[in-house]
């Protein structure tokens, strides 16, 4: 999980804006590589429980800049919702997940743009291969994070999923993305 | 794979109970799929209030062939081909947009909204040429009701109301649960992409049987009752309204709840605005009728499909490909229930909805099952022990009988085998 976790789950990250720059690159890497691991590895308990009340969790459609409160988005979900979602995939009968689909995703070109006491913002780019009973799937996206240092440990509070071609006919995206 | 002969013989490949699955995946059927039934007859395109103000355009479709469709300056709705009469390009790359001309970025041809040809670069070359006979291809045929544009290419034929028939009663009856009795789809559309042929989507729209157990995972964990309405019991019906449109009626189960606005798994108090929005606009009485029968769940033939707070469009792209083109229902001064609307269509439906992802699933499973050699035949005879007739004439089954899908197939036939 996080680097520097102890013993009782709580971790040792301080004021992030203490950080030297390559530090907090480092922890925030770690974090999203981590998260990138529970994702592929379809670790559905472990990734929920990285996100804050707060979170949202979102993968716009035509365009990267749209009004996710007018318009319609491919994934739009809060925490209540990211629960359900959990809750159907480990159902059994999530059907277009049984079986899974066989997933490695790189993360890449990960960038801190904004830093405070307790919360960073960061891009990165992800491309995702999927294999499942249709076939093989290459997945690209432009993600912004805002991380929240919460115990000492990273906690996601929001996910943007900006795929490349979310303007186009795409198909199903039932995995964690 | 059977031997694929050149001339089909469609009444040799349906039977009243039953089809033959070389009509999914044989290339040669939907070649004349495409000839016989999109590039024929009413094809639901696009709504009106996707185009609210003179020279706005959307790029739709009819069938495979993308077309645009045009609030041209004159306010009239046009339908035209995305085509460059000049060499053939492509005219207009974007999705939507408002423009006053489209230019060709080929040669600089440059058409009105209306679809004419207003000139081109360098016209000295083109001395004696007339530019009347050079305008952008039209859809012969266009009619809208009640804000649903359709458009036929075949120049003569049955009247949009004709083709709606019993259907037109389900528009009615999704615009009567709006205060202004008008739609405002303006929240954008999901695709999504199948590899599977479009009549398993057809056909899916309306059955009744498969979703106990297709989206049994959501609602157990969603503690949906929606669950009790596919189960034996049920009180909702299949209904067969002839010209291959179909609906789900859950008019039934609504009316024995009695209860305003059950059927969108919500009460009156939760959408205060709306609910004041309806009665102001039909009375209490009416008002309240309104919202205990809901909205309706109807597949328009070949494809509309209404899903009570959801449109799509089925798009074919070949034999084995499909789009799935979805909106929310967004219904013109429904203030508060509006945003409910978008958030749960979000939820259900598109590439990652909780139900859409796993009917997509079954239909591109439906898909690669149809091409095993054996059996060849896939059966249609649920519920034809049951199947009445309605006060109005048409065939009603029980809510898991495949009434929809015989109808489905009847209109099919007949159109096929002219």
């Amino acid at each position: 999980m996080n680097a520097h976790v102890t013993s009782n789950g709580n971790g040792t990250l301080g004021a992030l804006n203490d950080l030297s720059p390559m530090e907090l690159h480092y922890h925030v890497s770690q974090f999203l590589f981590m998260e990138a691991r529970l994702q592929d590895t379809h670790a559905y308990d472990e990734w929920e429980s990285l996100w804050t009340d707060d979170a949202i969790y979102w993968v716009p459609a035509n365009g990267h800049d749209i009004d996710p409160e007018t318009q319609m988005s491919i994934l739009y979900d809060n925490r209540s919702r990211i629960s359900i979602r959990i809750k159907q995939l480990k159902t059994g009968r999530r059907h277009t997940q049984t079986p899974r689909s066989e997933l490695g995703r790189i993360i890449s070109n990960i960038e801190i743009v904004g830093v405070t006491a307790d919360e960073v913002e960061v891009l990165a780019n992800a491309l995702i291969y999927e294999d499942n009973l249709r076939g093989e799937t290459v997945w690209a996206a432009r993600n912004t994070y805002k991380l929240r240092v919460v115990d000492g440990i990273f906690r996601l509070v929001r996910k943007k999923v900006g795929l490349v071609n979310n303007a186009k006919p795409i198909f199903t995206l039932s995995f964690l993305v | 794979m059977p031997q694929m002969n050149s001339t089909l013989d469609f009444r040799s490949l349906i039977e009243p109970n039953r089809v033959n699955s070389r009509l999914y995946y044989d290339p040669a059927v939907f070649q004349e799929e495409l000839e016989k039934i999109w590039y024929k007859t009413w094809v639901y395109v696009g709504h009106t209030s996707e185009v609210p103000n003179k020279n706005d355009y959307v790029t739709k479709s009819i069938g495979p062939t993308p077309i645009l469709m045009v609030r041209d300056k004159d306010n009239e709705i046009r339908l035209l081909f995305n085509k460059c009469p000049h060499r053939g390009n492509q005219l207009c790359a974007y999705e939507k947009g408002n423009r006053s001309t489209f230019t060709c970025p080929y040669h600089s041809w440059t058409f009105s909204t209306s679809g004419d040809l207003m000139g081109y670069a360098l016209p000295e070359g083109y001395v004696g040429t007339d530019k009347k006979g050079l305008g952008l291809g039209k859809v012969p045929r266009i009619a809208i009701y009640r804000g649903f544009v359709f458009g036929s290419m075949a120049k003569d034929g049955p009247s949009l109301e004709e083709h709606l028939g019993g259907a037109k009663a389900s528009l009615d009856q999704l615009l009567d649960n709006s205060p202004d009795g008008e739609l405002d789809l303006t929240a954008g559309f999901l695709q999504h992409r199948t590899k599977a042929n479009w009549k398993f989507i057809l056909e899916n729209e309306t059955d009744g049987y498969h979703p106990g157990f297709v989206h049994s995972s959501i609602f157990s964990v969603a503690q949906s009752g929606i669950a009790n309405l596919y189960g034996s019991d049920s009180t909702a019906l299949t209904r067969d309204f002839g010209n291959g449109h179909t609906e789900f009626d859950l008019r039934p189960e609504w009316r024995r709840l009695d209860q305003p606005l059950a059927w969108f798994g919500t009460t009156p108090d939760r959408l205060p605005e709306y609910v004041a929005a309806m009665d102001a606009a039909y009375g209490p009485e009416r008002a309240r009728k309104i919202m205990i029968d809901g909205s309706p769940h109807t597949m328009i033939f070949p494809n509309l499909f209404i899903a009570e707070i959801q449109l799509f469009v089925i798009q074919p792209i070949s034999v084995s490909e499909s789009i799935q083109h979805v909106t929310a229902i967004q219904f013109k001064g429904g203030k508060d229930i509006n945003r409910r609307l978008r958030q749960q269509t979000m939820g259900s439906v598109g590439p990652a909805g909780f139900l859409l992802a796993d009917d997509t699933e079954m239909y591109e499973r439906n898909d690669r099952g149809a091409r095993i050699r054996d059996p060849e035949w896939l059966v249609l005879t649920r519920g034809l022990h049951r199947e009445t007739r309605d006060e109005n004439g048409f065939l009603v089954g029980h809510s898991t009988d495949e009434t929809t899908q015989r109808g489905i197939w009847r209109h099919y036939l007949e159109l096929m085998a002219e």
